[in-house]
């Protein structure tokens, strides 16, 4: 559907894209992960076809941005970073003038406009001024914007930027219905709303792509290293420490606190096969009381972090 | 084009959304009215040519006011990156801008047409010059519409848009009134170039193709360098 090949930005002596390749088929919800400045918003502006890139080329259905960004415009819904919108207008009137735009007849502009304003939660606002309505309003309207059209395609940079968290479950609910039967690539900053909503994650930093995998995966990669926290009724802490960490795959056993209540260990544990068991039974050996046992699988986060970490 | 006529209906509505075309075509009025009226009564001729005298200077002032925010706001407020990755070619937007210009300031001119009347009621009118008159006016406007969208175009602040525009109409209003500095041979040349020396001519009744040519040709320039910057400030 879209195959992005070789693509660089330059501003001025700042490279803010360096040579990405990247394949999207149809019908993906691929998120754009890293961290400000990473070049998220560049390689978006530049698939929407709103900044020319300074090498390299993208094609979308096999038309490319250098010959048919007309084309590809009418293939696309863009949410731009924090929905920059006219001010002047009523939020009906903008919304009316996209959908004319897009050449929409006028019973259908009404209906879409319509269900969009619902699915949105528009009511309230269809009738106020754009500076009117606060940041998350907003947002919703750049959302129905880029949906408005019906596009194949819909590039959202940011898309639960200043939204309560209530928006933000049906924003995702949203996105993931469009996403069985549209493309969407979204940008975010935010890991846990990658993991939720996207099919596959691709991770920038300085311009490049450092990471890129299907969500399950990197999830699995990151689940292969987990943390083990353990609690137990007070007791020798030496020789649980000696008895915990003799066991295959922790690599270490830290104390979080000696309390009078409780001792709390933390074991980081790596490899494919699941520690617990073996942790259960030298804790059923030594006949220690048992408070607490949890697995703490590591996130997406945590490859984030190591993957974007300056040097 | 169909996308054209949308952005111009968009630019067209908001100009009277905001209180800026009220104000505008208010002191265009007031200030025209004053010098048509003021000489008026003391000439005693039945004609319009006081009016037509101090148009393009008023126009010079004016208009880039009016264009000046078409482009500046947008790049301003982050929203031409809505307008340029909507299905709109670099053309229907330069075009639908320009032509909600041009219409208003159709629409300030339409007020002014009362002094014709009330002149006409007074004296004999001879109609050729004012018809002549306002066709110029429209392409004068457009030219400087033109200028004044260039502009715009090169800033996102509109109070150097507006300075800036305001410069260019100026110096080509003015510029047939200076001729006195220049050598003999560059005066045909320089004579040519002056907005005001083509539209005296329509506002004395005659429409040559020269003049016509002239107009055209300023704002197809204008219209094509804000296209190219357009293109190019991506």
């Amino acid at each position: 559907m879209i195959a992005i090949r070789d693509l660089s930005k330059h501003y001025g002596s700042v490279c803010a894209v360096n040579r990405i390749n990247l394949d999207i088929p149809k019908g993906e919800i691929l998120g754009l992960l890293g961290p400000n400045g990473a070049g998220k918003s560049s390689t978006l502006r530049m698939l929407t076809c709103f900044i020319p890139p300074s090498e390299g080329d993208i094609t979308v259905k096999g038309l490319s941005i250098h010959e048919h960004p007309l084309e590809i415009k009418r293939l696309m819904g863009y949410l731009p970073e924090s929905a920059p919108l006219y001010h002047d207008m009523l939020v009906y009137d903008y919304l009316r003038f996209v959908a004319r735009v897009r050449g929409l007849g006028s019973a259908e502009q009404e209906e879409r406009i319509r269900r969009l304003c619902v699915q949105c939660g528009l009511q309230d606002v269809m009738h106020k001024s754009v500076h009117e309505i606060s940041r998350g309003y907003k947002q919703r309207v750049g959302l129905a914007h880029a949906m408005l059209g019906d596009p194949e395609i819909l590039v959202l940079d940011e898309p639960t930027a200043g939204l309560d968290p209530n928006q933000i479950v049906e924003i995702r609910d949203i996105i993931r219905r469009i996403g069985k039967e549209k493309t969407v690539i979204l940008s975010t900053h935010i890991l846990s709303e990658a993991e939720a909503t996207c099919d596959r994650v691709v991770i920038i930093h300085n311009g490049a792509i450092v990471a890129d995998g299907l969500t399950q995966e990197l999830k699995q990669e990151a689940g292969n290293t987990c943390d083990i926290h353990l609690a137990l009724q007070p007791t020798d802490y030496d020789a649980v420490r000696s008895a915990l960490s003799a066991v295959p795959g922790v690599r270490d056993v830290v104390r979080k606190n000696g309390g009078e209540t409780m001792l709390e260990v933390r074991l980081s544990c790596s490899g494919e096969e699941d520690v617990r068991p073996a942790l259960y039974e030298v804790v059923k050996r030594r006949e220690w009381v048992l408070l607490e046992f949890r697995r703490e699988g590591r996130t997406l986060e945590h490859i984030f972090r190591e993957l974007t970490k300056e040097n | 084009m169909r996308g054209a006529w949308q952005v111009f209906q968009k630019d067209f509505k908001v100009y009277f959304v905001s209180p800026i075309a009220y104000i505008v075509i208010s002191i265009f009025l007031i200030l025209s009215g004053w010098f048509f009226f003021s000489t008026f009564f003391l000439f005693g001729q039945a004609e319009l040519r006081g009016f037509f005298a101090l148009l393009p200077l008023l126009f010079a002032f004016v208009i880039p006011a009016v264009t000046m925010r078409l482009f500046a706001e947008e790049r301003n407020t982050g929203s031409h990156e809505l307008l340029l990755t909507l299905p709109l070619s670099g053309w229907d937007v330069v075009l639908g801008k320009f032509l909600s210009a041009l219409v208003f300031v159709g629409i300030m001119l339409l007020p002014t047409l009362a002094y014709a009347v009330s002149v006409s009621l007074y004296g004999d009118l001879d109609w050729g010059p004012v018809l002549g008159g306002y066709l110029g006016a429209l392409l004068l406007g457009a030219s400087f519409a033109g200028i004044g969208l260039l502009a715009s175009s090169l800033t996102r602040n509109q109070i150097v848009a507006f300075i800036l525009g305001m410069a260019v109409c100026f110096t080509l209003t003015l510029l047939d009134k200076m001729l006195f500095f220049l050598p003999s041979s560059l005066l045909g040349v320089v004579q040519f170039l002056g907005a005001d020396f083509h539209f005296q001519n329509f506002a004395r009744g005659l429409v040559d193709s020269r003049d016509l040519l002239y107009f055209l040709s300023v704002c197809f320039l204008a219209i094509y360098a804000t296209y190219l910057v357009i293109q190019e400030k991506k």
